[in-house]
């Protein structure tokens, strides 16, 4: 069978209809990768709005632009938005995008799963913002403590919304996070072994396996404040027994590893990036994997640290502060590993670079003010002052949206076949860095001169004006840079520079295929005997898989630490029902906010969609057979 | 700039954690210099000329042995460094819980939306009392501060004098302190409490001790008889209108709880904590339309008659 014929028959089998079911039921990894990549850019950008109105309410001492009720809605949606909509989200596109690529397979192991967990995560943020238009939006904080949250002092259907879709929104993270464990596991290419898996696969099964074991934590923690709210239980009510702070260890028992999820996967870019920039295999492989799995580890471990100001016993505190100040040893082991890469390579600095090394700069800023705040007496001065919102955004900017925009220079040409501009690139980044210091520096400053959080204006003999002022301007600045970022993007689709297979040289499979890739990824798997494969192909025995076929969705499941080949796989093909569930499940909880009977009558849908999902197919039982008999 | 800020220590607890503070800054200083210099040598050294991408390849033998050898100093250093501010990290802590206790002034604070409820305890009851937004506390005296919360979470934070602790509702917390200095010093809710958490302040004044045993005193004492026409008309609307359902004056058959207690209102500073300065124009509005000075507050608007409006800030002027 010839090359071409293979191709077009592959084409045939993988490609979904020009139609718009064919584009709504679609399973292909790359294109739902894509679809979250898109979609949390915009969240991104609802976002960065409700931050920029926030700077500017706060410009100037007693502005009166937002009134303390809107503004507590908008720094609510603002945590809200970035965390669950924006960041995990985010990271877990370019996994769905680049893991399948990356380890050299067709397709993520349970397709139908993440095509479903798209639509959920759509659904989830729409009603949340369309909520907040309706004056519903969350007040409580992306936090949302009780009792502020709670049946007494939460009003109206505010905080049931931030419940109910917060809960719903995390079941797309955990759907995708089992796609993602399981193809990393299971479907790399023969050859793969764990030790020549690349960096980024590394940070993605780990933040993966961290959601699985994180996220139910808050769900559950929303569902029992609901149950509060709806059903007049009493778990958070201290008259009858319920216990406050409860909420908070099991918010913060979830909402601490999340910050390691989303920055999990930026290690795993810039992990990507340096070996290539720097021209030369990673130094200290092992160690950086070693660093990962142990900050996934440790980072379940540091949850009491946001709550030093409580009265939890102080010997449990001291604990809490070893913990905090040991997560920095795995993080300082991966930073001096890529300034050794660096060191004995030879750099060549483009745009994803630069990004890195402004990932350096802030990130190492953020990291130490983290040590500050790990420590007790030093926390319980700037908790919950403006030292803290520096803080957290040296930390998510630096270290997650400039490594973010980094594997968007980095991996665009892949996506989309065309360079993105390089002069553009670098006035973006530059005018985001000064920007970024700029607006976040002098919260520093404020915290310590006494300036709360969350407050949604001060008086004028407070001292705090000028600061606020200049923190205003630089989020101008940051938002020159951002709007520069959005015309590189416009004018690479109207006239970018064509992109190669590999434009920047790198060594990892992704860029073993076309740009961009074609629906079945590669003509015939390719078989790895390296880190880099493209830079050290097998020197000796097969180089491709052959034998699989082309005329029906096969791939090849591998075992689980040599990836010897194990078992041909049936990858599903395209079906409604997997939207219709996702639509079912969240008319069923929406309404669920609104009626008790909603509750019962509203798992009619998603209760025929989950049936019909799941039932048999005759007509690809018949072909599995066949295949087996005759591959 | 004001002085009301956690670097300016009025008392030995804010000093302490100065002291943490200061020396954890510097080494984190030194950290961040040395990896950028770090970082810039690697880029500057390892440079080739715009637009160059070589062919790929891994380094010599004795490069990589070198930089593990760095990379592995480096590691065992910042291990080092760690250890050493846990250590002062720790001991900082053991320091904060060993305040001397001796003959300590007790005081309970009770946090409400969006104000504060400060209860002077005294094992004679006869000797406790009530004021609002508003400590004041003996200077070179410990005092301990059982803090409870009614409604939702809130924080007591005095950046001169100490770090914060969390009011949390069905939970008792307590807060030891002392200040060395006299002064005003200026204290923050800092736990997001709902619509006015921005507007949730409270003055500590520290007064030697003589001056705080005669405030003590005077506080003991009930509000005066008022004296001229105004003044009791104004009595008279207080106790038969609404005022008295939330408010209490000691001496008058007022005893609400709801709100703060206003037997010496007229010698605080601000109305609302800390919301607005305490003048009778200030006052007027206040009473007319608190929720136009503070959206959400608890207090109802009160459209009462010009001179009835300013007969009852007259009489609540002479509540010093």
């Amino acid at each position: 069978m010839s090359s071409d014929h293979a191709r077009a028959e592959l084409e045939r089998t993988w490609r979904d209809p020009a139609t718009l079911k064919g584009w709504i039921c679609t399973l292909d990894h790359k294109a739902i990768g894509r679809r979250f990549i898109v979609t949390a850019l915009l969240f991104f950008a609802a976002g960065g709005v409700l931050g920029g109105l926030m700077r500017h309410q706060l410009s100037e001492p007693g502005k009166t632009m937002l009134g303390p009720d809107l503004y507590n809605q908008v720094f609510s949606m603002h945590g809200t938005t970035m965390m669950f909509l924006f960041a995990v989200p985010v990271m877990q596109g370019i996994g769905l995008y680049f893991v399948p690529l990356m380890i050299g397979t067709r397709n993520t192991a349970f397709a139908r799963m993440t095509a479903c967990s798209y639509w959920v995560y759509l659904i989830g943020g729409l009603t949340l913002f369309t909520g907040f238009a309706l004056n519903t939006g969350a007040d409580a904080g992306w936090f949302a403590y009780v009792p502020l949250s709670g049946p007494e002092h939460g009003f109206g259907k505010r905080a049931d919304f931030w419940n109910v879709l917060v809960n719903f929104t995390e079941a797309m993270g955990l759907m995708v996070a089992v796609d993602l464990t399981t193809t990393a596991l299971k479907m790399r290419t023969p050859g793969m072994s764990l030790q020549r898996m690349p960096l980024f696969v590394w940070a993605t099964l780990v933040s993966s396996i961290m959601i699985i074991f994180a996220m139910p934590t808050v769900m559950l923690g929303a569902n029992l404040v609901q149950f509060d709210r709806m059903a007049g239980t009493h778990f958070f009510n201290a008259a009858e027994g319920g216990d406050v702070l409860l909420w908070q260890h099991v918010f913060w028992y979830f909402g601490h590893p999340e910050v390691y999820f989303i920055f999990i996967p930026a290690l795993g870019f810039i992990s990507a990036i340096i070996p290539t920039f720097a021209r030369r295999p990673m130094f200290g492989h092992t160690a950086i994997v070693l660093s990962l799995i142990a900050t996934g580890f440790l980072s379940f471990g540091l949850w009491v640290h946001h709550m030093y100001a409580t009265n939890v016993p102080e010997l449990g505190k001291s604990f809490f502060t070893a913990m905090s100040f040991m997560i920095a040893i795995p993080s300082a082991v991966q930073l001096f590993c890529w300034i050794a890469t660096l060191w004995t390579g030879r750099v060549a600095m483009k745009s994803p670079l630069l990004f890195i090394v402004g990932f350096f700069v802030t990130l190492v800023i953020g990291g130490l003010t983290g040590i500050m705040l790990g420590s007790v007496p030093l926390d319980l001065q700037v908790h919950d002052t403006q030292f803290v919102v520096a803080h957290l955004h040296y930390v998510l900017i630096g270290g997650a949206l400039f490594p973010l925009f980094g594997a968007v220079y980095y991996w665009f040409p892949k996506v989309y076949g065309r360079m993105l501009n390089e002069r553009l690139g670098r006035w973006h980044f530059w005018l985001l860095f000064i920007g970024f210091n700029l607006t976040f520096f002098p919260l520093h400053v404020l915290g310590l001169d006494g300036m709360p959080r969350r407050i949604y204006t001060y008086s004028a003999d407070s001292g705090w004006g000028p600061l606020n002022f200049l923190s205003w301007i630089g989020a101008m600045i940051d938002d020159l840079g951002l709007a520069l970022f959005i015309l590189n993007v416009l004018r690479t689709f109207w006239k970018g520079e064509r992109a190669s297979d590999n434009p920047w040289g790198a060594g990892t499979l992704e860029w073993a295929t076309s740009s961009p890739p074609p629906p079945y990824n590669f003509e015939r798997l390719p078989v790895v005997a390296s880190l880099e494969p493209l830079w050290s192909p097998p020197a000796e025995g097969p180089r491709e898989v052959v034998g699989l076929a082309t005329n029906s969705r096969e791939g090849l499941v591998t075992t689980v630490l040599d990836a010897l080949p194990d078992v041909r796989y049936s990858y599903p093909s395209p079906s409604i029902w997997p939207v219709v569930a996702a639509f079912g499940v969240g008319l069923w909880l929406i309404w669920s906010i609104f009626s008790n009977k909603g509750m019962l009558i509203g798992l009619i849908l998603p209760s025929i969609a989950f049936i019909a999902w799941y039932w048999p197919s005759q007509k690809e039982a018949a072909e599995e057979l066949a295949l087996e008999k005759r591959p | 700039m004001p002085m009301n800020d956690a670097l300016h220590a009025a008392g030995p607890q804010a000093a302490w954690i100065g002291q943490l503070w200061w020396f954890t800054l510097w080494l984190c200083v030194a950290v961040f210099v040395a990896l950028m210099a770090a970082l810039a040598w690697a880029l500057w050294r390892a440079r080739r000329p715009a637009g160059a991408m070589p062919q790929p390849a891994p380094p010599s033998a004795g490069a990589e042995r070198l930089a593990r050898r760095w990379v592995s100093a480096a590691v065992l250093l910042s291990s080092l460094l760690l250890m050493g501010l846990l250590a002062a990290s720790v001991l900082t802590d053991q320091r904060l819980a060993t305040l001397s206790l001796d003959g300590a002034l007790q005081i309970r604070v009770t946090a409400h939306q969006w104000w504060w409820e400060v209860e002077y305890e005294d094992p004679r009851p006869d000797r406790v009392f009530r004021t609002a937004n508003e400590i004041v506390i003996p200077v070179g005296r410990s005092v301990v501060i059982t803090l409870l919360a009614d409604d939702v979470i809130h924080s007591f934070w005095v950046p001169n004098l100490h770090g914060k602790k969390d009011m949390i509702p069905g939970r008792t917390a307590t807060i030891q302190l002392r200040a060395d200095r006299a002064g005003t010093y200026v204290g923050r809710c800092a736990e997001y409490c709902g619509l006015q958490h921005a507007f949730m302040a409270y003055d500590v004044v520290a007064l030697p001790a003589d001056r705080f045993a005669a405030w003590q005193e005077h506080q003991l004492t009930p509000a005066p008889e008022p004296a001229g026409a105004a003044a009791r008309r104004g009595h008279e609307l207080f106790l038969t209108g609404s005022c008295m359902l939330c408010h209490a004056v000691q001496g008058t058959s007022a005893n609400g709880r709801r709100a703060p207690d206003l037997t010496h209102f007229a010698s605080r500073a601000s109305i609302g904590a800390g919301q607005i300065a305490n003048t009778s124009q200030a006052l007027a509005q206040w009473i007319e339309d608190p929720q136009k000075l503070k959206p959400g507050v608890n207090m109802p608007a009160h459209l009462l008659p010009r001179e009835d409006l300013a007969a009852l800030v007259e009489y609540l002027e002479t509540l010093r």
